[in-house]
């Protein structure tokens, strides 16, 4: 399976214009019977133009609630939001529609008009923005295009695929040229295979297009593929905020690390664990260190014994990330100097069985 | 048995057959031009929804309850002014069209709502992010997506009016009922009872099936 390197996000560019999306200390509360529920307490985050900022975090982290504040389908209790450096928060009627015209969003389970036809779908928004007959069929044929549905225009949803479908929702968001894309788990009901096209898609349109993207997912997948930054959620509260080779390779917050581990871990079958002596160590290579022969100098270093027994190299945001799971022999004494070496070489080093 | 024959009844029968298709057309259009937007009204002002407005929400709510908890032929004689003020008559099928004009459009209304309420919430949401005006979502969105559960709502109100109207005979309206209440009831012609049994079925047969067609034919669902 290989992952596509992506062109580096130009940082350049987001920091020169403003900022297409700013949320101030947003706070949202559910108001249950008697109890309130607060779904997001206090989240503040910046997104730079051009950038796919991602959203992550387990379900009820209110991640959802806070994408849906954006467009104000949530309205926050308090917080401010702000899109291309206007205010926005208490946006009404005819101006928040306006805005809306300009944000676009895509959805879990796509929401298409199911007695409809995809040209009439992809439509909708473009009458909402009241562009003539003419126009919107010019407009339609070239999102077709875009995301290669063309022979579709008269299918009903119902006759689709759920990736089609989902191309259907993309070319929907996009019909009004938006300045954000809005994704919620956008990916999330579709198969693997699915998936990555329809991410690809996504990141293909953002670097085309330079489109700003916010996408939240409670897949690591979907982080690693297509986005440039992002915040990790944990009850109502951003816990850590990366760029994405830092969150892989460095994941500060314990759940950071718990969603990376998931998502690079190698876990060991416990046949392995029963079987091998002596410690056990995941190693995490960064960049050109993974090029030095760090091992084979470990042991004439330190006299220990290395045995191999699981690794891979990922690739994030086109930089690899090499992870070795390795067995430490040799005595006690050459187990704590190999582990003290290895520490001094290597990007990380994580202990997972003591000798 | 009585000795009135299906040739002799045969004028009485297509005079009764046109004065409950009137009284089923009159009310059937009721449901349409007013049942179809109270329903609308009250899918649309419910909590959440486009045109949010409790007080006219439960207001309607209570009107169109007040009309369905009314046993329909205790409605007939409770409207009999109204009737008699919008027709100058209170016998017959054009009197008794009123009391099934306000039956059929609370019935219709409630069908309706339910109807809408079938709709996914986020299908309309969606809509709404996009940017849709409230005219837009109801247009392209909303009415598309229920027209299948609106014609078998519109279908359920034409048979149950069928069926009314024929109680509206009891009390002098006419039509189908009235027939069979004169002949078959009071006369004892078993046999114009039977017949008239038979029309009615067959007359309630050909509306669902007529209703399932046309709402086959607006159902695109996978």
């Amino acid at each position: 399976m290989g992952f596509p390197v992506h062109a580096p996000f130009e940082r350049a560019r987001a920091s020169k214009g403003a900022f297409v999306l700013e949320l101030k200390d947003i706070v949202v509360r559910f108001h249950g019977h008697g109890h309130d529920v607060s779904a997001v307490q206090g989240v503040s985050l910046k997104v730079g133009a051009g950038e796919v900022y991602g959203i992550i975090g387990t379900s009820g982290a209110g991640k959802s609630t806070l994408l849906r504040t954006i467009n104000l389908l949530q309205r926050p209790d308090s917080g401010q939001v702000w899109v291309r450096g206007g205010e926005i928060t208490h946006l009404e009627g005819e101006a928040l529609r306006q805005l809306r015209l300009k944000i676009g969003m895509v959805f879990q389970h796509f929401e298409l008009v199911g007695s409809r036809n995809i040209f009439e779908n992809i439509a909708l928004p473009l009458r909402a923005a009241k562009v003539p007959e003419p126009g919107i069929r010019k407009r339609v044929a070239e999102l077709l295009d875009l995301v290669e549905l063309k022979d579709k225009e008269r299918a009903l949803p119902g006759q689709l695929s759920g990736g089609q479908k989902q191309r259907v929702g993309i070319a929907r968001a996009l019909a009004n040229q938006p300045d954000l894309l809005l994704c919620d788990e956008p990916t999330s009901a579709l198969d693997l295979e699915t998936t990555e096209s329809i991410l690809d898609l996504l990141g293909d349109i953002n670097r085309r297009l330079g489109l700003t993207v916010v996408v939240i997912s409670h897949e690591m997948a979907v982080i690693k593929r297509i986005c440039h930054r992002v915040a990790v959620m944990k009850d109502g509260k951003v816990v850590e905020e990366n760029d994405v080779y830092g969150l892989f390779s460095s994941p500060q917050h314990p759940l950071s690390q718990e969603l990376v581990e998931k998502s690079l871990g190698l876990a060991l079958p416990q046949r392995v664990l029963d079987k091998v002596q002596g410690a056990i160590a995941r190693l995490v290579h960064l960049g050109d260190e993974a090029e030095e022969p760090v091992l084979a100098e470990a042991v004439k270093e330190t006299g220990v014994h290395l045995n191999i027994l699981h690794g891979r190299i990922e690739y994030v945001g086109g930089r690899p990330i090499g992870i070795l799971v390795v067995a430490l022999t040799g005595g006690r004494r050459k187990i704590q100097d190999g582990l003290a070496y290895l520490q001094s070489r290597v990007a990380r080093v994580e202990v997972i069985r003591h000798g | 048995m009585g000795d009135v024959t299906l040739a002799g009844i045969a004028p009485d029968l297509w005079k009764a057959l046109l004065e409950t298709a009137l009284m089923v057309v009159v009310s059937m259009a009721a449901a349409l031009v007013l049942g179809l937007p109270t329903g609308f009204l009250l899918f649309l002002t419910r909590r959440g929804m486009l045109i949010e407005n409790r007080p006219l929400n439960i207001l309607g709510g209570l009107a169109v309850n007040f009309v369905r908890s009314l046993p329909f032929v205790i409605l007939l004689i409770l409207v009999l002014p109204l009737s008699k003020a919008v027709t100058g008559r209170t016998t017959g099928p054009v009197a008794a069209s009123v009391p099934l004009a306000i039956a059929s459009v609370a019935f219709f209304a409630r069908l309706v709502e339910g109807s809408l309420a079938e709709v996914g919430s986020g299908v309309l949401e969606a809509a709404r992010a996009l940017g849709a005006d409230n005219w837009l979502i109801i247009s392209q969105v909303l009415l598309p997506e229920a027209l299948p559960g609106l014609m078998r709502g519109y279908t359920i109100t034409a048979i149950s009016l069928i069926g009314y109207s024929a109680m509206a005979g009891v009390v002098g309206g006419g039509g189908i009922g009235f027939l069979a209440i004169n002949y078959g009831y009071y006369r004892y012609e078993t046999g114009v009872m039977f017949i008239t049994v038979i029309v009615l079925i067959l007359l309630v047969e050909a509306t669902q099936w007529s209703g399932d067609w046309a709402a086959k034919r607006f159902e695109h669902r996978e």
